[in-house]
């Protein structure tokens, strides 16, 4: 039983465990599935689709912070993405046609993948402080996207742009394979391969990686690189949501909500250890706390209080402190053990 | 650095200017902010030839006033390491309670204090957070981001307005000196910056806030008390995210849920590009006030120009990008010299 106490997604999947049985005590019709002309309905199926940008946004920023950096720009990028996506097909002859779709998406991915190269540059090869860093193109990217589109929000009809965020392929929404296919890509290349481990080492220690011969400009861009381009491919399924290309909804707040997935997952912000699994859960937690509180009545623009008891919780739960406190509370038999651990601490500090 | 006696009084003026340079250095920033500011301004006189007229630079204080005590607000926080994502919020948050309290027929006299009050107690929060759980800053003004902008929604969703006259005087009284001419919105502003530069400059208090940013761990060998300072200086940003909100609700005529969605980056924006470094230990109240004005200058240079305001961000960002390279490089510089 320990040991599965100390599993590290130990809390995040019991969180998530607890919130749908609460929401299905509730509302007994919240794990129903219904079939309809061959497609699946329901809360599950909704949550798996509607998560997916936040997905892609989320895995991409839990390499970001392996690296110890964090990417703020990312709703930005998300913005500028659609903007180019939709102001090609908008510009087009045939926005109709699977072919000026494709090309657009690539124009508006392979746009995201610049804005990431150049986060990453700023961060890996100028050794700017990440935080401001993205902060740069955060502040810059939505000005850009407003100035794409001319400060309007860009609306077309196309149905292949359609089919990305609701269309169906096997039962199953497609934007859920989207995210299904980042997560099996980035845990086979950060998993199966040397890649992972590199990049805890660049996290946990940049100058020992270093000197152990570690390339970690290489490794660190890359991060950002990955965040962009997930970020751009999350912007293209916002806009095909809504059909259309709106600069300043678009990405609103996502950084945080990525942030705080992949918190929530159990990934420390201090970089290094980084687990893939826990950002998905993390992200399932986020996406079924949005559709409880839609479901409790609360006006999506109050919801902000609940995530912010959920980040308070979460982070406490978490707090080494509390740990600290709760093991003096259970083990009062045993004082000296709560002394030593105390001592620890102040040598550790 | 070369022992060598200089004679000339050129070289020896050049040594001297080499000499302040160094002992500077963590001025530089400032200094370069202030030149920035000043070329804006003139600049912008020769562009429109109308620019720098007591209307227009009256109203340059009048309407940052809320940024301005922001900024203060997060340079305290900046210089301990830590940041402070939920100003904006915060602001929202006590504008919308004080306009929602005042329309209930509660007197200013009540009302502002409570006001304030409201921003300590979230920053205090943070605070708590960050020294006794070890929460990062970040994380940790996120909770409170998330929470000050769902409790502005939860007083009221939709904005209200404000006839108290006690607040509308904050913002409709004029002193007027020739042309020029301020509000008390705009004195509370200058006030609060004078407060954070004497505190930051001359007291037990501020100097322990760079101790704490220089490094953590040393100033707790030196027996100076890190926790308070810590948690203090949150409190300091939710006191003067309170003011802000105050300042802005009296600005507007209205409290409005949706008020400052984004002025957390605008103002660590600001801070930055008044000299400040996000890594802590350096940087002036007075850097942040140039920082601020540069950021209205170039708002207000957009609006004369008739450009769209999203340039306002693009600029304020590649702004940004020129200032943390030119602190890259001198820290770099200072690096190497060591």
């Amino acid at each position: 039983v320990t040991q599965i106490l100390k599993h590290r997604l130990f809390w995040p999947v019991l969180s998530l465990v607890a919130l749908i049985t609460l929401n299905t005590i509730a509302r007994p019709q919240f794990v129903k599935i219904t079939m309809r002309e061959g497609e699946l309905y329901g809360a599950p199926i909704d949550i798996l689709r509607n998560s997916a940008p936040l997905m892609l946004v989320a895995l991409g920023m839990t390499l970001v912070i392996a690296t110890r950096g964090i990417d703020l720009s990312v709703g930005a990028v998300m913005a500028v993405s659609g903007a180019v996506t939709l102001t090609i097909i908008d510009g087009s002859a045939t926005p109709g046609s699977t072919g000026t779709v494709l090309v657009a998406i690539t124009v508006g991915i392979g746009v995201a993948l610049v804005l990431g190269v150049w986060n990453g540059f700023l961060v890996a090869v100028l050794k700017i402080q990440p935080i401001i860093a993205t902060l740069v193109l955060m502040l810059a990217g939505r000005g850009v996207a407003l100035l794409i589109t001319d400060g309007f929000i860009t609306t077309v009809t196309s149905p292949p742009l359609k089919f990305v965020a609701s269309g169906y392929l096997f039962w199953l929404p497609f934007a859920f394979f989207i995210s299904l296919a980042a997560i099996t890509v980035i845990a086979l290349v950060e998993r199966r391969t040397a890649l992972g481990v590199l990049t805890e080492a660049v996290g946990i220690n940049p100058e020992a990686s270093r000197l152990a011969g570690v390339r970690s400009r290489g490794i660190i861009l890359s991060a950002y690189v990955v965040s962009g381009t997930l970020a751009g491919a999350a912007g293209i399924i916002y806009s095909s949501n809504i059909m259309a290309a709106d600069a300043n909804a678009a990405g609103d707040l996502i950084e945080l909500y990525a942030i705080l997935a992949v918190v929530l997952g159990g990934t420390s912000l201090m970089g290094g250890k980084f687990t893939i699994a826990g950002t998905v859960v993390g992200v399932l937690i986020i996406q079924t706390l949005k559709s409880t509180i839609l479901f409790l009545g609360v006006s999506s623009a109050q919801s902000p209080v609940f995530f912010a008891v959920v980040v308070i919780v979460v982070v406490l739960i978490q707090s080494p402190q509390v740990h600290r406190m709760a093991r003096t509370i259970t083990r009062r038999t045993q004082p000296h053990t709560a002394a030593e651990v105390r001592v620890d601490k102040e040598v550790a500090a | 650095m070369s022992a060598v006696v200089q004679d000339s009084p050129r070289a020896r003026a050049a040594a001297g200017v080499q000499t302040f340079l160094n002992r500077h250095s963590s001025l530089m920033p400032a200094l370069a902010a202030l030149v920035i500011f000043l070329v804006l301004l003139i600049g912008a006189q020769v562009h429109f030839g109308n620019f720098m007229t007591p209307r227009n630079m009256s109203a340059l204080l009048l309407d940052n006033a809320y940024l301005l005590i922001l900024a203060v607000g997060m340079t305290f926080v900046i210089v301990t390491g830590g940041i402070d994502l939920s100003v904006g919020s915060v602001m929202a948050f006590t504008g919308i309670a004080c306009a929602s309290l005042l329309a209930s027929g509660h007197s200013a006299a009540l009302v502002i204090p409570v006001t304030i009050l409201g921003g300590a107690v979230i920053g205090l929060l943070i605070g708590v957070l960050v020294q006794y759980f070890d929460v990062q800053p970040f994380i940790a003004s996120l909770a409170g981001l998330f929470l000050a902008r769902g409790l502005a929604f939860v007083v009221s969703l939709s904005s209200i307005r404000v006839e108290n006259e006690t607040v509308l005087w904050l913002q409709t009284t004029r002193f007027r000196f020739g042309d020029w001419y301020i509000t008390p919105t705009g004195i509370l502003a200058l006030v609060v910056a004078a407060i954070g530069a004497f505190v930051m400059q001359y007291t037990r208090f501020g100097r322990t806030v760079y101790a704490v940013g220089g490094s953590e761990q040393s100033a707790r060998l030196m027996g100076l008390n890190v926790a308070r300072t810590k948690v203090l200086v949150y409190v300091i940003s939710g006191v003067c995210g309170g003011m802000a909100g105050l300042v802005l609700t009296a600005y507007s005529g209205a409290g409005y849920p949706r008020n400052g969605i984004g002025t957390e980056l605008d103002v660590i924006a600001a801070v930055v590009i008044g000299g400040t470094l996000l890594t802590g230990g350096t940087g002036y109240v007075l850097g942040s006030v140039i920082g601020v004005l540069v950021y209205g200058t170039i708002k207000t240079v957009i609006s004369f120009m008739g450009a769209e305001q999203s340039w306002t961000r693009i600029i304020v960002g590649l702004m940004l990008l020129m200032f943390i390279v030119v602190q890259r490089v001198i820290v770099v510089r200072s690096e190497r010299r060591r």
